[in-house]
């Protein structure tokens, strides 16, 4: 049992994360693009590429190693049998992430984000619930474009978070943010075939060193 | 400033303010088991077999052991099967290892965003048809949908369904996204999935029924009718080929009722329907005071003129209000005031 946790923590890339994506998938699905230089916060100045026509550009290199790490930490959750949630406000993806959570067996949240939801669970749910222990966003801003709540409740929560920021958004308080670009359909199809392929991964990884175990 | 001592009580936490009572699975089983043994024990009481005692005898039971006055019938005694008496609940939602069932579960409305969810992929799969067979050119004509026999679910219904709570928002919502999915074509997949939210809604209003005539031995038509107003109740019987008469339990309706207003009572039905000195009325009334036997004969004998007459005269009189019972009846007098309404002289000292 200690073998089953301690061995892929001893290795920096235990689920070859990187074999899933290349630059040239995340160019032709046109993560890099931004918003207006009028959009653009103070804090992603560091992940900017450039400008071109007053449109931000995210710099590519900085993302594949964001992203990297990010898959690298949600294999690791979904190996140890976490709970992730998926939480996104853009009406438009909200189908696609409700149904990518489904298929990898997490869970979703693309609806209007209660109050007291992770800071007064028990009330809320009951008395023994178990709050997730990994919070990916899918885009980090609400409808309104303020921060998205639950950012900063997973943070008092002490709930890790990775989260894909846009040239709009704070990514201060999200433990792995993923610079790039959350309005296009094909980008987020990209994250969404990512994050399933990794969670998938991970789960027949614990299943496989489950089995050998017993087999000892 | 003085130190208030206040007792523990203050710092206890508001216990109500949590929600009903979750009930757990075996509580529900026990009440279920003490049922059971209650209803045997019932059975015996009133000397009936335990294995044949059904609710209607159970409630028959408890209505002669406990008789009760009281209007409201949820007030008075009774004895359900708990499955009736506590409302159905959602159990708990998660499994040993903590992880939840359903994986909209941290929306905290999951039965209610699933619906949606599914809905919303019925529509898309539907655009996404249509769209294939527009490129093929092959797209059916407009079928129209029969409106006005059916209606949508009301947020009560489907609150009931779902087992959880909706705003008045959500299921806006939802209606709205129904109403989309019906007005696309290709209509089979939808129908199905759209039936199972729609109920259909009676056409006809309640169809007065309306006897035939009898006749007696001279060959003479008659017609009876039953009418009740107050404490008083009149059965009444109508002949035709008559001359005006009216006998009231054996007395002449002038020397039973000497005041105009009563026999104007009697007579309205006839002067409605305009056949004054046609019939013959024998009348038989008991209970009430001097108006409400006449209300209730005028009751009765427009039931009673219902057989005679066309169904547009009879629609007529029901919306004069002759065919209708009078509701009115005498409202009890309340404690802590002089009469039913009238309270007692309020003194300012």
């Amino acid at each position: 049992d200690d073998r089953l946790l301690t061995v892929p923590l001893s290795h920096p890339d235990y689920f070859n994360v990187k074999e899933l994506f290349s630059l040239k998938d995340l160019f032709d699905a046109r993560v890099h693009l931004g918003h207006k230089k009028g959009c653009r916060h103070r804090f992603m100045e560091p992940y900017i590429f450039g400008c071109r026509l007053e449109q931000d550009i995210i710099n590519l290199d900085q993302t594949m190693e964001h992203l990297q790490l990010a898959l690298n930490f949600t294999a690791h959750i979904a190996y140890r049998k976490g709970i992730i949630l998926f939480v996104s406000r853009k009406r438009q993806f909200c189908h696609l992430v409700e149904s990518t959570a489904r298929e990898c067996g997490e869970y979703a949240h693309t609806r209007y984000w209660q109050g007291g939801l992770l800071t007064n669970a028990h009330i809320q749910f009951g008395a023994g619930v178990r709050l997730p222990d990994l919070l990916i966003f899918l885009s980090s801003l609400n409808n309104i474009f303020k921060p998205h709540v639950a950012i900063r409740d997973a943070a008092k929560m002490n709930i890790p978070t990775v989260g894909v920021v846009d040239t709009n958004c704070n990514p201060c308080l999200i433990t792995y943010p993923i610079p790039g670009n959350d309005d296009s359909p094909s980008a987020m199809e990209l994250y969404c075939k990512l994050f399933k392929m990794t969670i998938i991964r991970a789960k027949d990884k614990r299943k496989q060193n489950e089995a050998f175990e017993e087999l000892r | 400033l003085r130190l208030i001592y206040t007792t523990t009580a203050v710092q206890r936490k508001n216990i109500g303010a949590s929600g009903p009572e979750k009930y757990t699975e075996e509580f529900i089983k026990k009440q279920i088991e003490e049922f059971n043994l209650g209803k045997r024990h019932l059975a015996n009481m009133m000397g009936e077999d335990p294995e044949t005692f059904t609710q209607e005898d159970i409630d028959r039971a408890i209505a002669y052991l406990f008789p009760s006055g009281l209007f409201d019938k949820q007030a008075r005694p009774m004895m359900k099967h708990p499955t009736e008496i506590f409302p159905e609940q959602r159990k708990i939602q998660w499994g040993e290892d903590g992880r939840p069932f359903h994986f909209l579960f941290y929306t905290g409305k999951q039965s209610y965003y699933s619906l949606m969810h599914e809905t919303y992929e019925k529509f898309i799969n539907l655009q996404k048809y249509q769209d294939q067979l527009l490129a093929q050119d092959l797209l059916p004509q407009k079928e129209k949908r029969n409106l006005s026999g059916s209606r949508w679910l009301t947020k009560i219904e489907l609150e009931e369904m779902l087992l959880e709570k909706l705003s008045d928002d959500d299921y806006s919502r939802f209606i709205q996204l129904l109403e989309k999915l019906v007005t696309l074509p290709c209509g089979d997949i939808k129908e199905k999935y759209v039936q199972k939210f729609s109920r259909e809604v009676a056409a006809q209003l309640q169809k007065v029924d309306i006897e035939p005539l009898k006749y007696d031995e001279q060959g003479v038509a008659f017609s009876t009718g039953e009418g009740a107003r107050k404490t008083a109740r009149a059965t009444v019987v109508v002949y035709d080929n008559g001359t005006g008469k009216i006998t009231v339990n054996g007395i002449d309706v002038l020397h039973y009722f000497p005041v105009l207003q009563d026999r104007e009572q009697l007579l309205f039905p006839f002067q409605f329907l305009e056949r004054l000195g046609k019939h013959d009325m024998i009348c038989t009334v008991s209970g009430g005071g001097r108006s409400a036997q006449a209300g209730a004969i005028r009751l009765a004998s427009a039931k009673a003129l219902k057989s005679f007459v066309t169904e547009k005269e009879v629609e007529f009189m029901r919306q004069a209000g002759l065919l209708t019972t009078d509701p009115r009846v005498r409202e009890r007098k309340k404690p802590g005031q002089e009469g039913a309404r009238r309270k007692f002289t309020w003194k300012k000292r």
